[in-house]
């Protein structure tokens, strides 16, 4: 715990500035009731008013306020990439671990699963899936991740191998210890960082996917707030924009918002991760 | 030479066979759907003289594996069956929107690659340069927008600001290629920012990578002329990392296009896709997967087979 504090004290600002979006996107996503103006769903006003009080952001085309709606959205698209990258990190790290630890058939058949579905591009795989199941949020959290987790079990298998190789494993080995030992004392302490910072990269990689898939009218339904929907929602306003006075140039800003939002956190989870990678590769400056 | 076949010959084996079962894989999307089709289209009141006609209409009644070979044979002609939703042919609805596709994903190809290659391989040069160090910020903004972010960005700032391009992508068969070229800049933007600094930094490490190796750094002791070792010496190596980023990159372009034919309403395969996701056109679906796969997959194979050729150590075998 010390040790962290150290690193902390010594994190360059570009960490720090990460460390800070994050803290703050959580902090609003908690305790998005409290933050938020007006309810979530609810029709508040006349229907795209411009930014002015009590509608900081303007109202969306049912008249729901803006602003209340970008912090639930933080809420729910935040939670549902947040829940999706763990369940394929859960995955992919636990067979991961097992076929390198396991080795032989479980290995190869295992593998060559993983090559077919990586073959495919994600979004294509992901929307033949979602045409068979339709769209509800569990069957995206599912499809998204069991397609995510190939990457996260390549990358787990890859440092569990190399881990595996060590004299220690074979001394362990040699001491008659199980399998779910070797992996919980000697395999896991070691993939730790890598996996660190992989858990932020998949994090990314499955948030900018929803959200995409939202956009594209396909993931998180509406009444629900979610970012990637608010982007398709307002986006026909920007051609009503004009930069005669801000109130009309604001317009063009309603799809820039929530798309925004999408891009500040992925940068700020970017930053965090390349200090962990950084310090986990044990180059120092 | 036997040799470098040999690996050619193996990797486009593994490219079939990996094609093979992504085309069973598309195939079975419309045996996993719940329930029977006929009823779940028709509805639980359908005659059972309809469902007959239905069945019989989407050659239902044949074993799957003979079904399979049909459909599949009927693929690669061109021939994907008709439309679960409307009933008409899928060749006619996504045969224009196909070259369509295959026209923006090339023209932001031809944009994106000359200048990733080149600034790659000047931020190699001049590494640790104030270009080189924009460069690797960029690739940060890259990898962390989403598409629709930069294409609202650039409509913004060009369509609505400006009035330069318009913010629509609205093409038909009778536009011209200029007009067409016009057209469909800013979606082609949006594809060349997404993809250039991830090329960019691809091509520079791999440039990186092999200026340090110590052959390169014997023809700098031997006194050579700096453009010299890195067009004789270092490039023809350079050349194989490089073809490999630009294919990977071609291939990306051709699944990122999806996103940015949605924002610029461009009529390609893209929005096909979509539209028969969300009314579950799951015939629609199989053919624009198939597309988009196999292209996927075949640039995919390219990379590997140019690599291959292009790695000069293969061409002399111990």
């Amino acid at each position: 715990m010390n040790n962290l504090f150290l690193q902390l004290r010594d994190a360059p600002v570009s960490a720090w500035i990460g460390i800070l979006i994050i803290i703050f996107y959580t902090v609003i996503a908690i305790g998005a009731p409290l933050f938020a103006p007006y309810a979530e769903s609810a029709s508040v006003g006349a229907q795209y008013q411009p930014w002015t009080a009590p509608h900081y952001l303007g109202t969306d085309i049912l008249g729901r306020d803006v602003l209340s709606r970008l912090i639930y959205g933080a809420r729910n698209t935040v939670g549902i990439a947040l829940a999706t990258t763990a369940l394929a990190f859960t995955l992919g790290a636990v067979f991961g671990l097992l076929a390198a630890t396991i080795g032989g058939w479980f290995d190869v058949i295992a593998s060559r699963a993983v090559d077919v579905l990586m073959a495919i591009p994600p979004l294509i795989f992901a929307l033949l899936i979602l045409t068979i199941t339709g769209t509800s949020v569990v069957a995206l959290i599912l499809v998204i991740a069991v397609l995510d987790s190939t990457r996260v079990f390549r990358l787990s298998r890859a440092v569990a191998q190399g881990i595996l190789t060590m004299d220690y494993i074979e001394v362990a080995r040699m001491r008659g210890e199980g399998l779910f030992w070797l992996i919980r004392k000697e395999v896991l302490p070691n993939a730790a960082a890598p996996l660190i910072a992989e858990f932020g990269l998949r994090f990314c990689f499955v948030f900018l996917f929803i959200s995409a898939l939202s956009f594209l009218g396909l993931g998180i339904q509406p009444p629900t707030a979610d970012w990637g929907g608010m982007v398709r929602e307002s986006a026909k306003l920007i051609s009503f924009a004009n930069f005669s006075t801000w109130q009309t140039a604001t317009f063009g800003l309603a799809p820039l918002l929530p798309a925004g939002a999408i891009a500040l956190l992925t940068i700020g989870v970017n930053l965090v991760v390349d200090w962990v990678l950084h310090m986990s590769s044990g180059l120092k400056e | 030479m036997n040799s470098i076949l040999s690996i050619v010959l193996k990797r486009l084996l593994i490219g079939l066979l990996t094609l093979w079962i992504v085309t069973v894989i598309i195939f079975s999307a419309i045996e996993m759907l719940p329930g029977d089709i006929a009823t779940e289209m028709l509805g639980q009141a359908a005659t059972e003289e309809s469902l007959a006609a239905f069945r019989e209409k989407f050659d239902l009644n044949r074993p799957v594996h003979v079904r399979y070979f049909a459909w599949l044979s009927g693929a690669v002609t061109g021939d994907f069956g008709i439309s679960l939703a409307n009933q008409r042919p899928i060749s006619e609805l996504i045969g224009q929107r196909t070259a369509n596709t295959f026209f923006l994903a090339g023209y932001a190809a031809a944009i994106s690659v000359p200048i990733a290659v080149v600034s790659g391989m000047m931020a190699a040069l001049y590494n640790g340069s104030m270009f080189d160090r924009l460069l690797s910020n960029s690739t940060l903004a890259a990898i962390s927008f989403p598409e629709f972010f930069i294409a609202y960005i650039l409509i913004l700032i060009f369509s609505v600001g400006f009035g330069w391009f318009p913010s629509l992508a609205n093409v038909d068969v009778d536009t011209s290629l200029g007009e067409r070229l016009y057209i469909t800049f800013l979606p082609a933007m949006t594809l060349t920012l997404i993809v250039l600094a991830y090329m960019m930094r691809m091509t520079r490490a791999a440039i990186l990578n092999l200026l340090a190796l110590p052959y390169i750094e014997m023809a700098h002791l031997k006194g050579i002329k700096r453009w010299r070792v890195i067009a004789v010496h270092a490039l023809p190596n350079a050349l194989a990392p490089i073809i490999n980023v630009i294919a990977l990159n071609l291939a990306y372009l051709i699944v990122g296009v999806v996103l940015v034919e949605v924002v610029f309403v461009y009529p390609g395969l893209g929005q096909v896709l979509v539209d028969a996701v969300s009314k579950r056109d799951v015939t629609v679906v199989q053919a624009a997967c198939l597309i988009f796969a196999a292209t996927y997959i075949l640039l995919n194979l390219l990379a590997d087979i140019l690599s291959i050729i292009a790695n000069p150590r293969l061409l002399h075998p111990r």
